[in-house]
């Protein structure tokens, strides 16, 4: 690995004059960026790590909404989260494995927006608001591409803050070496839709199904689903799996979905 | 360079290190505790597993530099004062939990986190807790034994005559 400055501050202010000059990067859980920068495919001059800003840390729920900070740990979604929202606590306890969950964060995550994260999905799947050092973005407007997001290179992921759907599931077919999803979908019902989004199949990133939407909308069940033609856009495909595969799993799991949620 | 400060198996360690030095380079070098393996060093294999601040991690894959301050133990740090093996290095003995040995220093540390947390847990749970734990010799039955002895959960038939 190529020599770096790495900056610990201990509060976010700190941290936004520590990341300065334009060759510095941010570092949250470092499950992804370490190994990168192992393998010198990142060789950032300057990190600054988020490790030691406890503000950004935990989760509290307001009413309907469920707030997780950014540096939390996914085995302390896993754990917390388990009352209030269950489906993100399954999906928390399913990536990587424990070490990497005790390490790797929701915000790192987001920040990183890898086409086969399992947290995408969640966050636009519900529709969520990435809260920053700066703005809030929902959803939607968040997830740019495979590894693009709306974020600045400076921008800081403060917080995420998830309305609680009245139910969810999320249903990941796993890589099992790597144990990404090689693909996975996440549904979630409200009071007024059904948002279904999907990840580790759209060679754009994660992305919302609309037309399982807009068919849960009209008929909720299973058969609205498997009536469905495989989604219509550019599909990932490598030697895991070929885009017809991909396209075929999206269907099944979201009617995996479906059929656990009892829409 | 950063001057840190650091518990290492109950004792008070220093270090002057690179920014970029990794929490398991510390470990084996400055202080010579080489039972923490490396094994792939991309993040995959849990052979470097330790425990900081109560958490099994990855070695490998944090700096040195990140624990400053913290209390880290390491496979050296698990026998009891008087030298005695763990209740669960002791099953893995019984059980011949391991063949060529390398691994097992991370699925020890790896399968005490999971106990401290789960007394005993499902054969289910042991196999998904050691998701990150690759053994290439085992096959990982005789690990699994190992930990369903060492959480007394092994009819006494099953115990393998020593």
């Amino acid at each position: 690995m190529h020599a770096f400055d790495l900056a610990i501050p201990d509060s976010i202010c700190a941290a936004r004059t520590a990341l300065g000059d334009e060759e510095a990067r941010l570092i949250a859980g470092g499950q992804t960026l370490i190994p990168t920068m192992k393998a010198r495919l990142a060789t950032p001059e300057r990190l600054v790590s988020l490790r030691a800003i406890t503000q950004l840390r935990g989760i509290t729920r307001d009413g309907d909404t469920l707030i997780i900070g950014a540096m939390t740990p996914h085995a302390v979604v896993a754990r917390e989260a388990r009352a209030d929202f269950p489906a993100l606590a399954d999906l928390a306890a399913n990536i990587g494995d424990p070490m990497v969950r005790n390490r790797g964060t929701i915000g790192g995550s987001l920040a990183n927006n890898d086409p086969s994260a399992c947290y995408p999905s969640a966050v636009l799947g519900c529709g969520a608001t990435i809260v920053t050092d700066r703005q809030e973005i929902a959803a939607d407007d968040y997830f740019q591409g495979m590894f693009t997001t709306a974020l600045a290179d400076d921008e800081i992921i403060t917080a995420v803050r998830f309305p609680i759907p009245l139910g969810a599931r999320y249903e990941k077919f796993r890589q099992p070496a790597s144990r990404f999803a090689l693909t996975g979908v996440f549904v979630a019902r409200f009071a007024k839709c059904v948002r279904v989004a999907v990840t580790g199949a759209g060679a754009d990133g994660v992305f919302r199904w609309d037309a399982a939407e807009a068919a849960l909308a009209r008929d909720p069940t299973v058969a609205a689903i498997t009536a469905l033609s495989p989604p219509d856009l550019p599909i990932i495909e490598d030697l895991h799996g070929t885009a017809q595969y991909r396209a075929h799993l999206v269907r099944v799991l979201t009617a995996r979905a479906v059929a656990k949620i009892g829409l | 360079m950063k001057t840190i400060t650091l518990m290492v198996n109950g004792r008070k360690a220093h270090a002057t290190v690179e920014d970029r030095m990794l929490l398991v380079d510390l470990l084996r070098g400055p202080l010579a505790l080489t039972g923490t393996h490396v094994g792939c060093d991309t993040t995959q294999c849990g052979a470097c597993t330790v425990h900081v601040d109560g958490l099994a991690v990855k070695s490998c894959t944090m700096f040195a530099a990140e624990a400053n301050g913290a209390d880290v133990i390491t496979i050296e740090g698990i026998e009891g004062p008087d030298g005695r093996l763990s209740p669960l290095q002791k099953a893995f003995q019984d059980h011949h939990g391991l063949q060529c040995g390398y691994c097992t220093p991370g699925m020890i540390m790896s399968l005490t986190a999971l106990l401290a947390e789960t007394p005993k847990p499902t054969e289910a749970e042991i196999r998904h807790h050691l998701e990150g734990n690759i053994c290439r010799c085992t096959g990982y039955a005789n690990i699994v034994q190992a930990a369903l002895a060492a959480s007394g959960q092994l009819p006494a038939t099953a115990t393998t005559a020593s």
